[in-house]
């Protein structure tokens, strides 16, 4: 399998690594996959006043891409809003990561990540989801 | 200085051995006679030494010289054993048996048979990778012809039973073919009481070369096929085709070395795959798969829970290993094999064969333990698996968002 | 200890230098699996990658439409068992003088159902045009010819042949071994005529043994002969003989750099061998037709073929009395006797196939021993007598 330079660069300098203490003021946890189709995504952010994701942090069961899928979108979400987050699409995330057709799913996993962790945030906060 | 990536892949093939190499390079220039012209030197010398390699092939498994038939390798030999058999005996019978952890080359000949008209079963096998020997039994009918099994897997490495198997086979009338690519020089293999019928090797597994393999036919009692290359009647009607010299007199080489110093080789390899399993034993959640005891020295298969497949083979891009067989490796299914033995879809994801060979060394092995150590540390770091475990969730009862 | 003199080309030929130098990293280095995911095996597969585009420009073929297979016997055998699997049975025509991987396999599948038509030659070795034509109008589904026939080096006409069975509905195959090397091949353009696959073969061209290819367009529908992995495109399985196809890649470059120099240069020695046979009152056959630049098959009548290659032998020049495969058969040349050659006649066949290093002086030497050979074997059997 032929990796792109930004996926090897995220696979080994995985952004934002880690994970929030679940009950910290402002956190939301969203977990995608499963472990029997290869990967699983958790994306957590923490969201500060008004809306705005300050802080973002992942861990990941795939391949390279997956991992390189959430590492990026780590980096995308912080300083946006929930509003603005959801906005990200996977097409960007395949475009940017130079993903092959086969690894498309990692991208669509990702974006589904994003939706999860605000999903979660909007329940916790009494909000639509 | 190490050279890498550290070459642990002794199972998809293996380089040609410099005494071996040494051999075959003079029948590509001046001795490059076609053995089968009869009427000049050049082909008389070529033949004489296809000739001294069937014996050097013969004497590894004990077997008569006459009773091997070169093929293109392996893979044709199974071919070559099952649908000429098949195709012989069809009068007697229609079913065949086979076992779910076989190589592709039997199966897929298998699933052609089938499109034949022929009926096969196709055996389960226990947790540790060996064949039942009662459910082998029972599985036979009246209309069973042929039985294939394989002597050492090429992923897991167990050795089946095939003394017994050969026992139960002769007793009930039906041939055993047994593919072989992947045991000679780590087994003992002994044709004279083996009761076997039909026997694929292969040179390329043995420190040969590509190109080249064998297929042992006994002849008392005398086993019959239909051959499936038709042309100049070369190997008594068996295979029609020119001979390679070369890759010939490499595999009678191969074979011949292999005889001398498989002894001395698989003790040393043994030992050096024993460092590698105890250098990764402190890794928790560490899996072995297949039978430890029933199995050659060079094979450990070892499944790392909670990390994934892919991102651990580019993890240790360092060392060439293989997750699964080399033949299935560019899918991204899991292991057939290691799911006939139960493993779960990850875990079967998470293996990685390591296969040890005649220039492994200590230090090549404690470089792959230190790697596999820091490497499966960091992926860890980054699963939410692996941290749900630590936080003591049991993953079985967790509900996965649908994918 | 003179070193005998080799002119037995068409039998097979020595691994050219250059060939072997570039084989020599697959067997030790360069040693992957083409198969395998790490960096050992994706090398072996670039290297494979780079023969595929060798041998498929040396032929003016498509790199997808090359499929290595272990042999020319083997690529024979897949393109008529493997494409006859994918019809239902009907009429199948070989020529009379095929080569006996060609001719085995359609035996077979006359045993299959198939119905098998031999195509008779003339007395040169060309295709019989009014037998052809008769056959064509039963419309066979598979055809196959020797571009060259490696006995008497005999050329058929391929072009209108192959035209006649596409416009049949046939598959048209030619096994073109022989005549790859020497004679200029573009599959586009045989292609375009009708001719559906081409057997080629490294070892008969300054490659090695155990490696060759089907060429073949990828409307013909084929069945494995070799289950197993899906290699080739899952035509055929196995792991691939990295080290040979290599070499069979080289060689190919080689042979189109060399390959009109060297035909002129076989030609010439042909033609100063053949004026001396003519000189010792032989017999050449198909002397009519058009033939390799490097194959002469002659016969001195009343000479056992047998006998004289064994005498030339020991005299220093090695050369066949027949088919290399099919030497251990005591039976005379079909080919001889398909062209109408007499039973006789045909026993007293030899044939000298030159190749690469040959030259005038080792040709003059082999026409001396030749004759004072001849004269030593015509006392002989006179005294008998």
């Amino acid at each position: 399998m032929a990796y792109s330079v930004k996926v090897l660069d995220h696979y080994e300098n995985p952004r934002n690594v880690g994970s929030f203490a679940r009950d910290e003021e402002g956190v939301a946890t969203g977990m995608v996959g499963a472990p029997a189709c290869g990967d699983v995504m958790k994306l957590q952010i923490k969201v500060g006043k008004g809306g705005i994701i300050e802080d973002a942090k992942f861990k990941t069961y795939g391949c390279g891409s997956a991992i390189a899928s959430s590492s990026l979108v780590t980096e995308w979400v912080k300083g946006r809003t929930i509003d603005q987050a959801m906005d990200i699409r996977n097409t960007q995330i395949a475009e940017e990561l130079a993903l092959p057709p086969v690894k498309i799913h990692c991208s669509i996993l990702a974006e589904d990540a994003i939706k999860a962790a605000v999903a979660d945030y909007r329940k916790k906060h009494g909000e639509q989801g | 200085m190490l050279k890498l990536p550290i070459y642990l892949d002794y199972s998809a093939t293996t380089p040609v051995d410099p005494r071996v190499a040494e051999k075959m390079i003079p029948y590509l220039v001046e001795k490059f006679g076609n053995p089968a012209s009869r009427s000049h030197s050049f082909g008389w010398e070529a033949e004489a030494a296809v000739e001294e390699a069937r014996e050097e092939v013969a004497n590894l498994v004990n077997a008569d010289p006459k009773e091997i038939v070169w093929t293109s390798g392996a893979t044709e030999s199974n071919n070559l054993a099952l649908k000429g058999a098949a195709q012989f005996y069809c009068g007697k019978g229609k079913h065949l048996i086979t076992v779910k952890t076989e190589h592709k080359a039997v199966l897929d000949t298998c699933r052609e048979l089938e499109r034949q008209g022929f009926a096969v079963s196709y055996l389960d096998v226990q947790e540790n990778g060996l064949i039942d020997l009662e459910a082998f039994s029972s599985a036979l009918r009246p209309d069973t012809i042929l039985a294939s099994v394989m002597f050492v897997n090429n992923e897991i490495g167990v050795i089946q039973p095939i003394a017994e198997l050969g026992e139960i086979c002769r007793s009930r009338g039906i041939l055993l073919h047994v593919d072989a690519a992947q045991a000679t020089g780590k087994v003992a293999i002994d044709l004279a009481t083996l009761k076997v019928d039909l026997m694929s090797f292969s040179a390329h597994k043995t420190y040969g070369p590509k190109g080249i393999g064998a297929l042992y036919v006994q002849r008392k009692p005398r086993v019959r096929l239909n051959a499936q290359m038709h042309g100049g009647g070369h190997e008594r009607g068996f295979r029609s085709g020119t001979l390679p010299t070369h890759q010939i007199v490499g595999m009678g080489e191969a074979f011949r070395l292999a005889r001398l110093e498989m002894g001395v080789e698989n003790e040393r390899i043994r030992m050096l795959r024993d460092r590698l399993l105890r250098g990764v034993s402190d890794i928790d959640e560490v899996y072995i798969n297949g039978d430890m005891e029933h199995r050659v020295p060079h094979n450990l298969n070892l499944s790392f829970a909670y990390v994934e497949g892919e991102s651990l083979l580019m993890a240790i891009k360092d060392l060439a290993v293989s997750s699964g067989s080399a033949c299935t490796s560019a899918s991204l299914e899991p292991s057939y094999v290691l799911r006939a033995l139960g493993r779960n879809d990850e875990l079967a994801h998470s293996s990685i064969r390591f296969t040890l060979g005649r220039f492994t060394t200590a230090d090549e092995v404690d470089y792959a333990t230190r790697l596999l150590h820091e490497k499966i540390s960091r992926l860890r770091e980054l699963s939410p698996l692996w941290e749900m475990v630590q936080e003591g969730v049991d993953l079985s009862t967790v509900q996965w968002a649908a994918h | 200890m003179f070193a005998p003199v080799y002119l037995d080309h068409n039998a097979t030929t020595p691994t050219d230098p250059a060939v072997l130098e570039a084989m020599l990293p697959y067997f030790s280095a360069q040693f992957g699996n083409a198969s395998s995911r790490h960096e050992y095996g994706r090398a072996a597969r670039r290297a494979i990658d780079q023969a595929r585009n060798q041998v498929a420009e040396a032929v003016g073929a498509h790199a997808t439409e090359v499929v290595f297979t272990s042999g020319g016997s083997e690529a024979n055998n897949l393109l008529l068992k493997g494409s006859a699997a994918c019809l239902r049975p009907g009429l199948l025509a070989v020529s009379a003088a095929e080569h006996p991987c060609v001719l085995k396999p359609a035996e077979q599948l006359a045993r299959r159902g198939w119905t098998l038509a031999k195509l008779p030659v003339d007395g040169d070795g060309r295709i019989d045009g009014e037998h052809y034509e008769a056959v064509m109008a039963r419309k066979p589904k598979i055809v196959s010819l020797l571009l060259a026939n490696n006995e008497t080096g005999v050329i058929q006409d391929l072009e209108p042949l192959a035209a006649r069975a596409r416009a049949a509905g046939a598959w048209f195959h030619s096994d073109a071994v022989q005549a790859f090397g020497k004679l200029p091949l573009d599959f586009r353009r045989l292609n375009s005529a009708g001719v559906h696959a081409l057997t080629l073969s490294a070892h008969k061209m300054g490659g090695p043994k155990g490696a060759a290819a089907l060429i073949v367009d990828k409307r013909v529908e084929l069945e494995p002969l070799i289950a197993g992995g899906g290699h080739e495109r899952g035509l055929r399985s196995g792991t691939e003989n990295v080290a040979a196809i290599v070499g069979f890649g080289v060689a190919c470059r080689l042979a189109v750099e060399r390959r009109s120099a060297l035909a002129a240069e076989l030609a010439r020695l042909r033609t100063q061998l053949e004026d001396g046979l003519l000189g010792l009152g032989a017999k050449l056959f198909g002397a009519g037709a058009q033939r390799l630049p490097n194959t002469v098959y002659f016969a001195v009548a009343g000479i056992d073929g047998e006998t004289l290659v064994g005498h030339l032998d020991r005299a220093g020049y090695a050369v066949a009395s027949g088919a290399a495969c099919s030497s251990a058969n005591p039976e005379p040349s079909h080919v001889l006797r398909a062209m109408g050659v007499d039973e006789q006649l045909a026993r007293a066949a030899v044939r000298v196939s030159l190749g690469r290093g040959n030259n005038e002086e080792q040709v003059a030497g082999f026409l001396a021993t030749l004759k004072s050979t001849v004269d030593r074997l015509q006392r002989l059997t006179a005294m008998a007598v």
